[in-house]
């Protein structure tokens, strides 16, 4: 009997592995046609390589949010609670990081000073904004759906309001700029390639987050008590681990992880603050989570495909002269945006393999 | 207000006090508390509270003009924050009313000043404002009906899904209105329509105002919606899935077609506000306009309860906010942004309505509702 069970998991875990195998060789099939298409149009203008290493270098950039907000996502729901308020700690943690940096500067901090105490407060108010979700949706037992929204709404008002309240009257303080690009030893100094190597903090951050949340899901007896959690909790219990306490710890990591993510915007892309400027970046880094089956490599993958996506927007742009009129849709920077959108959509029909949750996603636990 | 719900009359006044706690004093307490956390933080920002709250109250009901811009600002409140509550009870989370309502808005537009020119000829009133009205439902509904069609044939998730959708329906209503629907006058820099025919447009309630009929068919429609969920077999059958899928399913009830027909009734009741704001009110659709609108519907349709009755007085409340707030900035120089963060507070202090009952000591038992489920489905 148990041999026989043995053997059914093997070759489940063998057939999921297969489909996952599927599901990379999707994602790096349609990077390569982003990139081609990308490639064509900035052919008259720039040599191939050249363009490519820029589109790549630019895909790692802005990649870097989508990747921190999935990795977040994944410690929040490795431990079963669901967090859609990703959106909303990133665009706090933006703001409030963002508020740091410039106060800073202005009390007489370095330019450098500044932006690293700025990112501390980004990661700060993440933790913060997370906590509110921790406590709505654990301790109170609130749907976790709407705590995330509620959180949402609370991040787009308070940042909407403080922005119009500090920066529209009177002297607004200088920015201190963004953070300097790291040159990564020897693989920056390659000819043309160098370039993608040469990356800001945050981007090579989320990289190394992605190894060591791996490691440490699937390596440590923290990782193994998270996923218990995650999909048992009354079993977990059982064995003496507190689940609160698992659920609490792992949705503030994932809060700082997002609040990295915001720091990405204000600290690392552009020296300013916008309302709204996330965009829709954290409901897309959930897209990716579910559609890398709640695994960090997975996610990390498909964050890069968003990536792409963006990427090519911005190509298409640059080398908007050189577009023949017959693609004349692809100057239309509405209809190229649209492209991670109805990428999300498409990955959540689970058409490309099915994903599964970790089993009490979601769920409050009674005890 | 709460009739079909506190219908038996062999229940106790206890009973019935209990009803009324779960239905209106936890909503109550949520508001007032919120006004409460928002004045210790116009405080800690610099700003005078109760000049502020005075000046709102001025500007949302000080005169007969300032109750008619209440009432223009309640009435895409009542007819969004259905559209999120209809979801609701179907146990689906609608987070799409913004993009169901910009695109009903687009095409009601498109059909009130291109449609004439299309047919060489123009229209009777009596064509065209049926045609402007039911082509923004239509549109909204179909927006609606996209993710609630991905939801029971693929599973996935409504809420992704109706955000995604939102941002689509922005690109393409910036597209057109930026492109092949914009208006023409050389003078025009905006990203708008032209100005829709006279046919095609609902008159004001009152000479003089800019309160009109579509707040009045908000409340009919409100009034068709109770109905239609509490009275009727389909409603029944949308409650049913709302409550518990796996019955409904065991009861017969074709769950895909439930969830599907849910999404499209939200979405029209969506694109109906889009089209209001259009039919009877800018005659136009420009670029952000409605900024917001289906975010403040969530807050709106918790707040209600999502019962229709409830919503309508939600919507008041915020419209009423949102029409003050331009007053209360002109007198205490508080930015209207302010009104976003009470909206917040008072949208967390009714989904934790733990918090409430634990500062007011509240002990009746709590009304257990299912919002939303899980990735699974």
């Amino acid at each position: 009997m148990a041999a026989h069970t043995s053997t059914a998991s093997n070759r489940l875990r063998s057939i999921l592995r297969v489909a996952d195998l599927g599901r990379f060789g999707m994602i790096i099939l349609l990077i390569v046609v982003l990139m081609g298409v990308a490639a064509l149009v900035g052919a008259k203008e720039n040599r191939v390589e050249v363009i490519l290493a820029s589109f790549l270098a630019t895909l790692f950039a802005v990649a870097t949010p989508l990747t921190l907000g999935a990795l977040s996502g994944i410690y929040c729901e490795r431990a079963g609670v669901v967090n859609i308020a990703i959106e909303g700690l990133m665009l706090g943690a933006a703001f409030f990081g963002f508020l740091a940096s410039i106060y800073l500067k202005q009390a007489g901090l370095s330019d450098q000073a500044s932006l690293w105490l700025g990112v501390a407060a980004a990661v700060l108010t993440g933790a913060l904004f997370a906590l509110l979700h921790a406590v709505l949706s654990i301790t109170f037992k609130v749907d976790q759906i709407i705590s995330g929204t509620v959180i949402n709404i609370l991040a787009i008002g308070i940042t909407g309001y403080l922005n119009r309240q500090l920066f529209f009257q009177g002297q607004v303080p200088h920015a201190p700029g963004v953070l300097p690009v790291i040159h990564i030893p020897f693989l920056a100094d390659l000819p043309v390639f160098g370039k993608i190597f040469q990356q800001q903090p945050v981007a090579v951050a989320a990289v190394l987050l992605v190894a060591i949340t791996h490691f440490v899901l699937f390596y440590t007896p923290w990782g193994l008590h998270t996923r218990a959690v995650g999909e048992h909790p009354k079993a977990a219990d059982t064995v003496g681990i507190n689940v609160e306490r698992v659920r609490y710890a792992n949705v503030l990591i994932g809060g700082m992880i997002a609040g990295l993510g915001g720091a990405y915007f204000t600290l690392e892309s552009v020296p300013s603050f916008e309302p709204l400027m996330t965009n829709g970046r954290g409901f897309i880094s959930l897209a990716a989570m579910i559609f890398g089956n709640w695994s960090p490599f997975g996610a990390w993958a498909a964050t890069l495909l968003f990536g792409a996506a963006q990427a090519l927007q911005i190509n298409l742009q640059f080398y908007s002269t050189s577009i023949p009129a017959s693609l004349d849709f692809l100057n239309k920077s509405q209809i190229v945006g649209m492209i991670p959108y109805i990428l999300t959509m498409f990955a959540l029909t689970g058409i490309v393999g099915r994903t599964i949750p970790p089993a009490a996603d979601g769920q409050a636990y009674e005890k | 207000m709460t009739s079909a719900e506190i219908s038996s009359p062999s229940e106790t006044t206890s009973t019935l006090w209990t009803a009324i706690t779960r239905t209106v004093v936890v909503p109550v307490l949520a508001v007032f508390t919120a006004l409460i956390i928002n004045a210790v933080i116009i405080r800690i920002s610099g700003g005078d509270p109760i000049l502020a709250y005075l000046g709102l109250w001025e500007g949302a009901f000080g005169s007969p003009k300032a109750i008619s811009e209440t009432l223009v600002w309640s009435t895409p409140y009542i007819y969004a924050g259905l559209a999120v509550a209809l979801a609701f009870k179907g146990g689906l989370f609608n987070i799409g009313a913004e993009g169901q309502l910009s695109l009903g808005a687009l095409v009601s537009a498109w059909i009130g000043f291109a449609l004439p020119k299309l047919l060489g000829t123009s229209l009777p009133w009596s064509v065209h404002l049926p045609l402007a009205l039911f082509g923004g439902i239509f549109a909204g509904a179909l927006w609606g009906a996209i993710p609630g069609w991905l939801k029971a044939r693929t599973g996935g998730h409504e809420v992704i899904n109706t955000i995604m959708m939102n941002y689509i329906a922005v690109l393409i209503t910036s597209f057109l209105l930026n492109g092949v629907l914009k208006d023409p006058n050389p003078f025009n820099v905006v990203a708008r329509t032209p100005s829709i025919a006279e046919s095609a447009r609902l008159t004001p309630l009152i000479e003089g105002f800019r309160v009109h009929w579509g707040t009045v068919l908000a409340l009919v429609i409100a009034f068709a919606v109770w109905w239609f969920l509490w009275k009727t077999t389909l409603g029944f059958e949308i409650r049913t899935v709302g409550a518990n899928p796996d019955a409904a399913k065991y009861a017969g009830i074709n769950v895909s077609r439930i969830i599907v027909l849910t999404m499209s009734l939200a979405g029209g009741l969506a694109g109906l506000a889009g089209t209001i704001e259009v039919i009877a009110l800018n005659f136009r659709q420009e670029l952000g306009f409605s900024i917001g609108y289906g975010f403040d519907a969530i807050a709106i349709a918790l707040l209600g309860r999502s019962h229709p009755f409830g919503v309508v007085l939600a919507a008041i409340l915020f419209g009423a906010m949102r029409s003050g707030a331009t007053r209360m900035q002109f007198l205490t120089q508080i930015p209207v942004d302010i009104i976003s963060v009470v909206q917040a507070l008072i949208l967390l202090l009714v989904a934790a309505e733990e918090i409430i009952r634990f500062i007011y000591r509240i002990k009746a038992p709590k009304e257990t509702v299912v919002l939303t489920r899980g990735w699974g489905g």
